[in-house]
């Protein structure tokens, strides 16, 4: 199969507020896929979907052949052993050091003895660039640093995927770039399947192979980064341009302010 | 005019009591996620058993840090019992009864009581805002990406500290206790010290009042870390909603140890 992650039909609301309609995607083995899209539009929702934190309504999402949704918890957390993620801040145990943070799916499902854990821990920060703050707690350390580390405890287990949820949030312009490059890094050197979640343009088009664009729950546009620098779709050109208004309105829909200040001029 | 009135107040009513309803079925439905939340808990217990350096390490953090709030509290309530005591027993002529007074009072009541509602304000609120700051850290979520339980993982190894570490930490206040009520009646008032200790060991039941005293502070150690635990595990991942939660914990163990209390006693203590 060429297709580590698919997603077929999927439909999903929290109450009566759909986030997710009819959306089918494809995630090719060892490509790294931008999903792209404004605050709200339902990418963090495709990634929970696939880690089996929460259940569609409709439709199917399956990974390695496994219908996510159909699998009892043994069988769901057997498949989360092969998927590594990354959280928007990293989520970093705070009583634990770097190295332990690193350590700790290792510690938790292996039985590798202590020496050679110490080493493969030092070489997945020694990846990331952090190898000398092992031993600093994650109080300690920047929010970009905390972002490496938590990559580097993402990938401790070598996973065929690797999904990332807005890892250049908050980030400088140089933790960015150093984190863009250790996410396409990595993918290669992995040999893995990475789920890039973000809307920061430069930094995707820069390191993905394809990028799908949801709006609402909704595909409004897919390709190659070259394809969406030159598309003439209206909202991919107002997201890669970053323009205020547009497909995507300034005002958050409802009444008009004529409306609401009682002048009596209607929509 | 007068029909409006009473349609209105029709609907005040039928709000009010659909309030009510509402209310009770709400209610109920917590009850019945936490029983079940309970149960999924005492379920990750084999799987928790088996790393006991997990459980040896809560028990550390919530026993040893509630030790000495623990001691100090027992040494003083001790010794106002010792006091106290003293007066009303001094009115009757059976001060040397004292010895028994207090260990009673503190091995029946006393110590396994004021040691949960101190451990529910000390250990209790830590583990209530620790679990749900790791819940709005999305520390439990990465656990669960990680394919590991975090009930299994954070919640039963802290629940199991909880249950042993209060029994532990009841006998010490009583112990303590004890001895503050030596030190006011014997060392302080002058009571005979033969009398003191004799009383003591001829009125206290190791089984009757030692034993039952320790099975209150076990089910208290149930319901108390239970308590905290649920209530960080449930809650919103907000600042507001964690400071609620860890209120909610003092106020529902609070009430949860003087039900208990009440009606262990009344099975306990019925001769």
């Amino acid at each position: 199969m060429s297709n580590l992650v698919e997603i077929r039909d999927l439909y999903f609301a929290y109450g009566p507020r759909p986030i997710l309609k009819n959306l089918s995607m494809d995630f090719p083995r060892g490509k790294l896929i931008a999903v792209m899209g404004g605050s709200g539009s339902g990418k963090t929702t495709v990634l929970r979907l696939i880690g089996g934190q929460i259940r569609p309504q409709k439709g199917q999402v399956s990974v390695a052949g496994e219908v996510v949704h159909q699998l009892d918890t043994d069988g769901l957390y057997r498949l989360r052993r092969k998927m590594g993620m990354l959280f928007q801040f990293g989520a970093l145990f705070t009583d634990l050091s770097v190295f332990d943070n690193v350590a700790f799916p290792l510690r938790e499902h292996t039985d590798l003895p202590e020496e050679l854990i110490r080493d493969l821990v030092l070489m997945k920060l020694n990846t990331v660039g952090l190898r000398n703050a092992a031993k600093l707690k994650p109080g300690e350390i920047s929010g970009g640093m905390a972002r490496r580390v938590a990559v580097a405890r993402a990938t401790a287990l070598d996973p065929e995927l690797i999904m990332y949820d807005e890892p250049f949030a908050g980030l400088d312009p140089i933790s960015m770039g150093v984190t863009a490059n250790l996410i396409r890094n990595l993918n290669d050197a992995l040999g893995s399947t990475s789920i890039l979640v973000s809307h920061d343009v430069q930094e995707c088009f820069a390191i993905a192979d394809y990028v799908y664009f949801l709006s609402a729950g909704a595909i409004v546009a897919e390709g190659t980064p070259a394809e969406m620098r030159v598309s003439e779709d209206p909202y991919v050109k107002q997201f890669v341009n970053a323009a205020p208004d547009g497909p995507v309105p300034f005002h958050y829909p409802g009444k008009s302010l004529a409306d609401d200040l009682g002048l009596g001029v209607h929509k | 005019m007068s029909t409006t009135r009473t349609h209105s107040a029709r609907s005040l009513i039928a709000n009010f009591l659909a309030t009510i309803g509402l209310n009770i079925r709400e209610g109920i439905a917590s009850l019945g996620f936490a029983t079940r939340s309970f149960f999924n808990l005492l379920g990750v217990t084999f799987g928790a058993m088996k790393r006991p350096s997990l459980i040896s390490e809560q028990i550390h953090f919530i026993g040893n840090y509630s030790l000495v709030i623990i001691a100090v509290s027992g040494l003083f309530v001790g010794m106002v019992l010792g006091l106290q005591g003293y007066y009303t027993l001094n009115q009757y002529g059976a001060e040397q009864k004292l010895g028994q007074v207090v260990a009673l009072a503190l091995t029946r009541e006393l110590g396994p009581v004021v040691t949960a509602l101190l451990f529910a304000g000390r250990a209790g609120t830590s583990l209530t805002a620790q679990i749900g700051l790791m819940k709005a850290g999305e520390q439990l979520s990465a656990m669960e990406m990680m394919a590991i339980n975090p009930i299994q993982r954070v919640l039963a190894p802290r629940f199991w500290a909880g249950v042993i570490a209060m029994p532990v930490l009841a006998l010490v206040f009583s112990a303590v206790g004890v001895l503050g009520g030596y030190l006011v009646g014997v060392q302080l008032i002058g009571v005979d010290e033969g009398a003191f200790w004799s009383q003591m060991q001829a009125g206290v039941d190791v089984r009757d009042d030692v034993l039952n005293g320790v099975i209150k502070s076990i089910i208290f150690g149930i319901g108390v870390t239970f308590t905290a635990l649920f209530q960080g595990y449930m809650a919103q991942p907000t600042p507001e909603d964690v400071s609620r939660a860890t209120t909610r914990t003092v106020v529902i163990s609070s009430l949860l140890i003087w039900g208990l209390d009440f009606m262990m006693t009344a099975l306990m203590f019925n001769k």
